[in-house]
């Protein structure tokens, strides 16, 4: 693994009225890595990760995405990166073609080029019966693969996942990580947050927030030394009981 | 320019695909041009008429059959007593009861004077109003009629009367069609709720599936993203129109005497006045039924206050002011100019550069508050 | 039950939760009935009209005169010649000119007649006609004046009584319209939205799936907009008794026990939409689209129905708005009692157990 940045974040903090969100926070992320963003719900991890996206406005620090300032440039930061949303965000009311259609065309690929990923990713998926269905026909599981795949159509340099695979059974998850890993061997870098403990055990290095902080940043493996436990599960609950 | 093709085949296809919706875009708002276009008419006829004869005379039976010749007056009930009448007044079954008194004839005769009572229901003021002017009308010729009859046979003396008489002539309009009128003026409401509705409702439902979300995080820029939401709409308006404007011409046969351009050109920038309006909507509310509370309280204050069912000129100085921005009330004052009168552009170029301004301003502030970021 | 209540409570804290909804439902119809109330009214007043006196003798300026003091006109202009009345028109401002003939008042006298002619613009037959009518009572009622000072003459004095509404307020047919378009919409619209908002989020399976009965999910989720329709209510017919003027003559208790009638309608109407609609677009464009133009001029609440042609005047029948303004102006201006209007409230009544019938029919085959 590279020790290149692509994620820069410096001091960045969220504030709603009185209510500190995300409370001053910094660390980076390495071009390739698979970077698992833990947290208990109401961390302040999906907030923080919004403000990486580019569509909500830090309230102090800077982050830098992909050599991009999400202060300034959050529309340079959108054109390199993929996100998929905790919610499903896909039009149920539109087929798995017209979604990849649309998709991709917001992204500015050639129609040419729509057509050549839309033939590949339905055969990667194995979804060649189901192009012409509604996607809100489509199971659960389908769903969050298809909108995975779609998150990657423009070829961005980091993929955001929020909670990818809440909801599915145990073994669409396996094969969720499977495409995970797949798209990190090609060079690209996931951001991905989980409360799924056993699955920041594939990442490369985690970072567990607790009350709009980050308290610790290491691989799993350091990780479980450092608090002298056998699984992620215990050092996410000592560190949870630490602040109590 | 061509993301922007991409999102209008995406809404395209959304609004075709929903099968409960497409009756309710293409049948319903033909259906209320249909029916409603005949039922507007602020028309005074039919005006159910009783009476309470207590003479029984030759002079009551002639002032009553005046009022059964007239086309306004439905001649429903001869009523026994007052009583009895007011009752059914109450019950809404009659609007009028003549009541004519004793000795009717002979104080007319005798004391060349004698009167008559007459009741209106006047819930409806301005109904009552005209009732009153029929009712007048009706006995007052009656009146000339005894004074020329008996005069003459009676009165060496006889003095004919000065008469003024009236001619009426309706310009535009001679034969007082009210559909002329309310054709176009309902085509106009069907059009401007239609595409109102629909671009208040749009962006705001996509802020509460969560597709919102996932549109935010595109490079997409804002204006593409607001030109390929609302041209559907803008199509689908100029769509109804059109079949609207034929329903005028080969349903109810209204004249269209000015050029049709003229219109089309109008309307779609009024259309865009409308769609700014659904738009800025959207951008300040977070639900569905948010957006469409306040969709609904615009498009109601602009139906009743557009001057197409009363007319502007009665309402109070401050009233008049609040229909300078209603868009409606130009709408409704220049397809009434351009098909009834035949007005040119330069007739209509005031309302017209208005409106303009008016789309300018509305899609300015809609975009600027349309916001990828909070 | 209790778990009925406690069903109850939840809508009640959906619905305060959420403040801008709450100052929607209850600042809006006030604010339209202030507006309305004062702003729209059908009379015909101080109309701009326009002065061709080709005559310019003593008599024709005491009726120009008459004219002009008349609320109804106002006159903007006089002009010279007939040429000028295209322009005057296409600029849309004089809706008409009343034209004095030349020698108007020799004619009068001698001939016993002259002659007046009155030009509209009747792209709006509505202001047209009733233009003409009232220039033609200004002048009978002036050439009256004239015969009965010149000549002994046999005169009938007409005594008109302006029953329930003497002043002729244009308000009196105003408000009661208003308040039934706002509860109709309102009560129609809130309750389909709310159904369909549950179906859309999923929260309606859940729902279903609770040991509380089809039956009483739907209740539960009526009955708090029972209470806000009641409340605007309220609020509305205080509002047209103490700034508008309008009288109650009837019972109080009438008029809120024929009100609630009318909510409930509304509302099953409501029901029977959501069943048909499956999302919130879909539901809100019904009630919109397919209620709103209807309830406008199909109920008696602008137009006059009686000059309605007979097939409308059947087809009003199926608005429910049209009995509901029957009765409540029934009640608040002639102090109706329920043997008057016992008709109209059966009718109220049968629709709403008719929407409520069709809305179970179809609920349960959804369920299937």
């Amino acid at each position: 693994m590279s020790q290149e940045k692509i994620i820069a974040v410096k001091n960045l903090s969220k504030k709603f009225g009185n209510f500190i969100a995300v409370n001053d926070i910094s660390f980076d992320v390495y071009k390739g890595e698979i970077f698992g963003f833990l947290g208990a719900n109401g961390a302040g991890k999906t907030t923080a990760m919004k403000m990486l996206i580019g569509i909500s406005k830090p309230s102090s620090g800077e982050a830098l995405v992909a050599d991009f300032d999400v202060n300034f440039q959050a529309e340079m930061v959108k054109k390199n990166i993929g996100y998929m949303s905790q919610k499903f965000s896909m039009y149920d009311d539109l087929t798995i073609k017209e979604n990849i259609t649309f998709f991709g065309g917001i992204y500015g690929l050639s129609r040419n080029q729509i057509k050549e990923k839309t033939t590949q990713l339905i055969s990667d998926l194995g979804l060649e019966n189901e192009v012409n269905k509604l996607v809100g026909d489509l199971p659960l599981g389908w769903k969050q693969k298809l909108s995975f795949s779609v998150a990657l159509l423009h070829e961005p340099k980091i993929v955001f996942l929020d909670e990818p695979t809440g909801g599915v059974d145990p073994i669409t998850r396996r094969q969720f990580w499977e495409m995970i890993y797949a798209e990190a061997h090609k060079g690209t870098t996931i951001f991905v947050t989980t409360h799924y403990m056993d699955e920041a055990e594939y990442c490369d290095r985690v970072s567990i927030m607790v009350e709009g902080k980050i308290e610790a940043l290491d691989s799993p493996k350091n990780l479980k030394q450092q608090y002298n436990v056998t699984s992620m599960n215990e050092v996410f609950l000592k560190l949870a009981r630490n602040i109590e | 320019m061509k993301t922007i093709v991409f999102i209008i085949q995406k809404e395209f296809r959304q609004i075709f695909r929903n099968k409960a919706m497409l009756p309710i875009l293409f049948v319903l708002p033909f259906v209320q041009l249909l029916i409603l276009s005949n039922a507007a008419s602020f028309e005074v006829k039919n005006i159910r008429f009783s009476y309470i004869d207590q003479d029984h005379s030759k002079a009551s039976r002639e002032l009553i059959s005046k009022f059964q010749a007239s086309d306004y007056f439905n001649i429903i009930e001869n009523f026994a007593s007052k009583k009895e009448a007011n009752l059914q007044m109450q019950k809404g079954k009659t609007d009028v009861i003549l009541e004519i008194p004793n000795h009717f004839e002979r104080n007319l005769l005798t004391d060349k004077k004698t009167n008559l009572s007459v009741s209106i229901n006047a819930i409806d003021g301005a109904a009552a109003g005209i009732e009153n002017v029929y009712i007048s009308q009706i006995i007052n010729s009656f009146n000339q009629n005894i004074k020329s009859q008996l005069y003459q046979y009676n009165d060496a003396s006889y003095i004919q009367p000065q008469s003024i008489i009236s001619i009426p002539s309706f310009w535009y309009n001679n034969t007082l069609n009210y559909k002329t009128l309310m054709v176009p003026g309902i085509l106009v409401l069907l059009v401007t709720m239609l595409s109102l509705f629909l671009s208040a409702m749009n962006i705001v439902r996509e802020k509460e599936i969560g597709t919102l979300e996932q549109i935010n995080v595109t490079p997409i820029q804002k204006h593409q993203f607001i030109i390929g939401k609302l041209f559907p709409f803008w199509i689908l308006g100029l769509v109804i129109l059109t079949v609207g404007l034929l329903i005028a011409k080969l349903v109810f046969n209204i004249p269209i005497l000015g050029n049709i351009g003229l219109i089309y050109l109008f309307t779609s920038v009024y259309l865009l006045v409308v769609l700014g309006i659904g738009l800025l909507v959207s951008n300040y509310t977070e639900t569905q039924q948010q957006a469409m509370f306040i969709a609904w309280f615009f498009m109601v204050i602009f139906i009743l206050m557009s001057g197409l069912f009363t007319p502007i000129e009665s309402m109070p100085d401050w009233a008049q002011k609040i229909t300078l921005v209603n868009p409606i009330s130009y709408f409704v004052e220049i397809i009434r100019m351009v098909m009834l009168k035949g007005a040119v552009f330069s007739d209509i170029a005031k309302p017209f550069s208005i409106i303009a301004c008016y789309a300018f301003v509305i899609n300015s502030l809609a975009v600027w508050s349309y916001k990828k970021t909070n | 039950m209790k778990r009925f209540l406690g069903f109850i409570k939840k809508e009640f804290y959906h619905i305060f939760r959420d403040k801008r909804s709450m100052f929607i439902l209850f600042g809006m119809p006030i604010a339209q009935i202030m507006l309305f109330g004062f702003a729209i009214t059908n009379e015909i007043n101080n109309v701009n009209i326009a002065i061709l006196d080709k005559s310019k003798d003593s008599e024709t300026q005491k009726i120009i005169n008459k004219i002009s003091a008349s609320q109804y006109f106002h006159i903007e202009q006089t002009i010279n010649s007939e040429s000028q009345i295209q322009s005057i028109f296409e600029k849309g401002k004089v809706k008409a000119v009343i034209i004095f003939e030349n020698n108007f008042s020799k004619n009068l006298q001698t001939a016993k007649q002259g002659k007046v002619q009155i030009i509209t613009d009747a792209t709006d037959p509505n202001i047209a006609n009733t233009i003409t009518n009232y220039t033609n009572a200004i002048l009978l009622n002036y050439i009256q004046e004239v015969n009965k000072t010149n000549i002994p003459t046999y005169s009938i004095d007409t005594q008109t009584q302006l029953y329930y509404n003497p002043e002729l307020k244009g308000v009196f047919t105003f408000v009661p319209g208003v308040m039934t378009v706002i509860l109709m919409l309102v009560s129609a619209m809130m309750t389909s939205i709310s159904i369909t908002r549950e179906k859309e989020l999923g929260t309606m399976e859940v729902l279903l799936v609770s040991p509380l009965n089809p039956l009483q999910v739907i209740l539960g989720k009526v009955f708090p907009y029972v209470f806000l329709s009641i409340i605007n209510a309220t609020v509305i017919v205080i509002l047209g008794v103490f700034v508008f003027g309008m009288p109650i003559q009837g019972s109080l208790f009438l008029l809120a026990a024929e009100s609630i009638l009318f909510i409930i309608t509304a509302l099953s109407l409501g029901i029977l939409i959501s069943n048909i609609a499956q999302t919130q677009q879909t539901a809100m464009m019904m009630s919109l689209m397919g209620l709103m133009l209807p309830v406008i001029i199909l109920s008696g609440f602008i137009f006059p129905i009686s000059s309605m042609p007979l097939p409308l005047q059947i087809i009003s029948n199926i608005i429910p708005a049209k009995w509901f303004i029957i009765i409540i102006k029934a009640i608040m201006l002639k102090g109706a009692t329920i043997d008057i209007i016992w008709k109209e409230t059966l009718i109220l009544i049968g629709m709403t157990l008719f929407f409520i019938l069709l809305s179970i029919k179809k609920y349960k085959i959804r369920l299937e």
